[in-house]
């Protein structure tokens, strides 16, 4: 092996990283090693003339191989690798060392950094000396989309990607596409009718030629990688054939099965043959397996005895397909914070307390009191509505330590759209602060207060429960500072937004992280808003962070524009870094065989033999063999252990 | 007592790249302070730390070796973390029947959102290393030529 020319590159990044690293000395110390021809600090690297100097610099010097000391590799790993090829090298020769993140920025002590420092670097310095040069892998693209989740994100997104000329599957796990959008009756700050606003989009994107619709449908598995993936959809059974059913309601007529309505958030009943909304995207009925008697004509059949259509079939089994596609939007939604947390506001036990999602049902006209606001008891109008803000957000201590920025303006629209309803009734407000940033929001509000006589009460409400009927509710306005006791006809509480239980979920089955808080985790949380840490998967909506309609539709734009571009390439570069069989060394004892997680290793002729398309690089198999016979290409066993040299020297 | 002050424990990191790297990063931008002990080498996955690793660490002078990765179920790699803690527990094993203290060696799951928890994990294996002073069982001996 020849001697190699490498040149350190020493970031000072302005003050982060030169304040309490001595850059200079790390700089000498590199310049001691043996393989190190030339060195050089400056005060921001990634600047233009900051990377001009490393290609100048590797043009002059007849480098072969480059490390640059600064932040984390993800921040600007592909920044300078891209220099090195400029300057003629190979790319894979460049690494990063990281002396911000990881040094300069959780070190006070300058002494003990520069130390620390100078052993990273060193570490790095050595472990690029034995670095081969590599060529990505160029692997062809399926030019195919998938979107998770049928709500506006996931029907936005599902669009744009569509009107660009891509093929997309949208997948969603209820019956119908339209998510928590379809369940709300207005929108705030316009008071426009949100079904009306939607209806469209969701007829749009069912008749759209580009797009194929998977409802009642869950994503079960998800392999490859960007530009190929095999996602596994099971489809479960409706029973009923979407294409033959007239939805002329005479099968719930006569099904003799009642059950809470959980798309009516449990305000009404249904049958166990439903259709969830009248706007139902696919208008069709659905047979809820677990309700129903028994799928048995022998038992009951009802149903299928008056279905003058012959939609309904019984012997409709669950359905597994496998769809290949090249990228996936991940759009899963939010739940709320469940009111069982919090026993102080009767932890979902009283009577005329309801959630948010609730009182939206209450008052759409297509609810479960066809737009009347009656209070689920005894039905009688509410003349006393006390609204809670920050139900569950905002209380580190307790629940949930974010504020859940659609609660502010929700409770106004609640508040006005209740007084529209009942205007003889009285709305209270207990809030913390009023956010309501956003075009059109704060005098929304402010009209919610003046115009519609709600009282505002700033302060936290400590106990609910009921007396003669009502619901008494024990609060503080701290303005005044007095206590203040309500007897409510009825309670609406904003409890926190959550992940939604399906976004847990998928986060598990794609392998996407997510983030304190459960929410889907984005690459970078200001210049990759919308793409997740996993290449090739996007997010978009309140699966990723609390967030109201415009925002989500922008996301899901902005989502849907990251895979179109990424499929209207017709190749792919693939990381090169994978396993590698030295045949020499090789036994042929199938240790790496059993340790790979993705199949890639197969034994032929008694030697390991790695299939290039499916090794991930994880280097599982390195770990396992005895002889040192199989490694990752340029994170080999070797450079390892001189790494771990480097460190303790 | 002075002498005790002095001591610095050495001690690899071993990180993997998609969790407790990313997880090391959120401390650093988050600007926890944690003690300057540990150095860091990230490799792919844990489960790709081959015990050797370990080993090897000890024998070149190191007092405490930590093996951070993905927490168990979110491995990016599907498994290679169930892989590293079986191996991991094994090398635990060997480590105490060759005498070495069990407090010298620590694994731990630390995700990309857990900066703090991050920190929290370097600072608690440094102050547990600190009472042990400095390892001889494994380390190698060079006479001067």
């Amino acid at each position: 092996m020849t001697k190699k020319r490498t040149g350190v590159f020493v970031c000072h990044c302005g003050t982060n990283i030169a304040a309490t690293v001595d850059v200079a000395k790390v700089a000498r110390e590199m310049a001691d090693e043996n393989t190190v021809a030339f060195t050089q600090e400056y005060v921001y690297m990634c600047s233009e003339p900051g990377q001009e100097s490393v290609v100048q610099a590797i043009k002059d010097n007849e480098l072969d191989s480059v490390v640059v000391t600064c932040c984390s590799p993800n921040l600007h790993e592909k920044t300078f690798r891209d220099n090195a090829k400029r300057a003629g090298i190979n790319n894979f020769t460049c690494e990063i060392a990281n002396i911000r993140e990881q040094c300069s920025w959780v070190h006070n002590d300058k002494a003990k950094g520069t130390e620390k420092a100078i052993k990273i670097s060193r570490s790095v310095v050595r472990r690029v000396n034995r670095n081969k040069p590599l060529e990505a892998i160029a692997v062809n693209v399926t030019r195919k989309a998938m979107v998770i989740g049928g709500g506006i994100a996931g029907i936005q997104a599902a669009l744009d990607i569509a009107n660009a000329g891509i093929e997309v599957i949208l997948v969603e796990k209820q019956a119908t596409i339209g998510g928590r959008m379809l369940q709300l009756s207005e929108t705030f700050p316009t008071l426009d009718c949100s079904q009306c606003v939607l209806s469209p989009k969701m007829v749009e994107v069912k008749r759209h030629p580009m797009v194929k619709l998977m409802t009642y449908s869950e994503v079960q598995e998800l392999n490859g990688s960007v530009g190929n993936f095999q996602v596994k959809v099971l489809k479960k059974p409706t029973f009923v054939d979407p294409d033959k059913c007239k939805i002329c309601d005479h099968c719930t007529e006569v099904c003799p099965v009642v059950v809470p309505n959980e798309y009516e958030l449990n305000l009404n009943a249904r049958r166990a043959i439903y259709i969830p909304y009248a706007q139902a995207i696919p208008a069709s009925f659905t047979l809820d397996e677990n309700a129903c008697l028994g799928l048995n004509p022998v038992v009951c059949g009802k149903c299928k005895d008056v279905c003058e259509a012959g939609a309904i079939n019984y012997d409709m089994r669950p359905e597994t397909v496998t769809e290949n596609v090249g990228a996936v939007v991940v759009a899963t939604g939010f739940d709320l914070y469940g009111q069982e947390n919090m026993p102080e506001l009767g932890g979902g036990k009283l009577e005329d307390v309801l959630d948010g999602l609730q009182f939206e049902r209450l008052i759409s006209a297509s609810g479960a009191t066809k737009g009347h606001v009656l209070r689920p008891s005894d039905h009688k109008e509410p003349k006393e509505v006390v609204f809670i803000q920050c139900v569950g957000s905002r209380d580190p201590a307790k629940h949930c330590a974010y504020c859940s920025k659609i609660c502010c303006m929700y409770t106004a629209k609640h508040a006005r759209l209740y007084k529209k309803h009942v205007p003889d009734g009285r709305a209270y407000v207990f809030y913390i602060d009023i956010r309501s940033g956003g075009k059109g929001y704060e005098e929304f509000v402010q009209r919610t207060m003046e115009d519609d006589d709600t009282l505002y009460l700033r302060g936290r409400v400590s106990k609910l429960y009921r007396h003669n009927g009502k619901v008494r509710v024990l609060g503080t306005d701290t303005l005044t500072g007095q206590n203040v006791e309500i007897d409510a006809d009825m309670v609406v509480l904003a409890q926190a937004m959550v992940p939604s239980k399906g976004t847990t979920e998928i986060a598990k089955v794609l392998k996407i992280g997510r983030d304190k808080d459960g929410f889907l985790a984005e690459a970078h949380p200001k210049l990759r808003p919308v793409e997740s840490v996993t290449a090739g998967i996007y997010l978009a909506g309140a699966a990723q962070a609390p967030k109201d309609i415009p925002e989500t539709v922008a996301q899901a734009g902005a989502a849907a524009s990251k895979v179109i571009a990424l499929l209207s390439q017709t190749t792919l570069s693939r990381s090169p870094l994978i396993a590698r069989v030295r045949p020499s060394h090789c036994t042929g004892c199938g240790m790496c065989v059993d340790a790979c997680p993705f199949i890639a290793i197969r034994l032929e002729g008694g030697k390991a033999v790695v299939n290039e398309a499916l090794c991930e690089g994880c280097g599982s198999c390195s770990a396992t063999c005895l002889r040192a016979a199989i490694d990752v290409k340029n994170v080999t066993q070797l450079q390892i252990h001189e790494m771990i040299e480097a460190c303790l020297a | 007592m002075s002498e005790q002050q002095a001591y610095e424990p050495k001690v690899v990191a071993f990180l993997c790249k998609w969790c407790s790297s990313a997880g090391s990063d959120l401390a650093g931008v988050s600007r926890i302070q944690y003690p300057p002990n540990a150095t860091p080498i990230t490799i792919p996955c844990t489960g790709a730390m081959s015990p050797m690793y370990i080993l090897s660490a000890f024998n070149k002078g190191a007092d405490g070796v930590l093996v951070s990765g993905c927490h168990i179920g979110d491995c990016h790699y599907i498994e290679g973390n169930y892989l590293a803690r079986r191996k991991m527990h094994l090398t635990m094993e060997l480590l105490k029947f060759i005498g070495v203290e069990p407090d010298r060696f620590r694994m731990s799951w630390v995700s990309a959102a857990e900066g703090a928890k991050f920190a929290r994990v370097v600072t608690d294996f440094i102050n547990d290393l600190e009472p042990l002073g400095p390892q001889d069982k494994l380390k190698k001996v060079v006479a001067n030529d």
